[in-house]
């Protein structure tokens, strides 16, 4: 019997949408069973238009602020930029945002829309909490096929029996 | 080496190569071996602990300039 892998996702943001997607679809290519369990924030990553999803340096201050263009030194030179100075500057999230996708682009990174396409190719089954679809006033038709609807119950018919339980 | 397929996964990252090396193994039989060209350096981990896990066999993993060649035998 095939190993199994349950995780929770619960982080809509640009950063966070990648490892639930990274593990899901690599614990697949392994032989696992995997199941994903998108709640609060995490339903955002379950949307058919995932292009809103951005990346905030406040409250990430380990977060590296590098340019993704322009000479080897100059790509290497890491901007401290206060706290303080990115929450007033208007549109410091969609300037941060637009730096990540581009690095990520610049390494050969897949996307976000890429690695739930291969997740789900490798029938990574993907579980959106119905309590936070109404919460947050999400309509079904707003999410990608292929997704069931359901509750906490089913994340432990699934959790219960797997090897491995990630929260993320 | 023989081999029956090549992949090449040059400028991918993680975990790209490990995905494309599975479809590229579904579509060989077994027995076969599947060549696999990549340049992130941490494909040279990642292969030897995809075989291990899936019972497919490495059989070579080397570098030359820069780039990591892998040789994996279906099984």
């Amino acid at each position: 019997m095939s190993k199994k892998l349950a995780i929770i996702a619960t982080k809509g943001t640009l950063d966070w949408a990648y490892p639930p997607f990274i593990l899901a679809s690599t614990a697949a290519a392994l032989g696992y069973e995997v199941e994903v369990f998108f709640t609060f924030y995490g339903l955002s990553l379950l949307q058919k238009d995932v292009s809103g999803l951005k990346v905030s340096p406040l409250g990430n201050p380990a977060m590296p602020m590098k340019m993704p263009f322009g000479p080897d030194w100059f790509k290497k030179i890491n901007w401290n930029i206060p706290n303080a100075i990115m929450s007033i500057v208007p549109g410091f999230e969609n300037l941060a945002t637009v730096l990540m996708k581009q690095t990520i682009k610049n390494n050969g990174v897949a996307s976000i829309e890429e690695l739930r396409e291969l997740s789900q190719e490798a029938e990574v089954r993907f579980v959106a909490c119905q309590m936070t679809v109404e919460l947050f006033g999400f309509d079904h038709s707003q999410f990608i096929g292929g997704v069931e609807f359901a509750g906490a119950a089913k994340f432990f018919e699934f959790a219960g029996e797997a090897d491995v339980t990630l929260f993320i | 080496m023989n081999f029956d397929k090549d992949l090449d996964a040059r400028g991918l990252n993680c975990p790209l190569p490990i995905l494309r090396t599975k479809k590229a193994l579904a579509e060989i039989g077994a027995g076969q071996v599947l060549k696999i060209t990549a340049t992130d350096p941490g494909a040279v981990k990642d292969m030897a602990a995809f075989a291990k896990q899936t019972g497919n066999e490495l059989l070579s993993s080397a570098e030359a300039g820069g780039e990591y060649v892998f040789f994996m035998k279906k099984k």
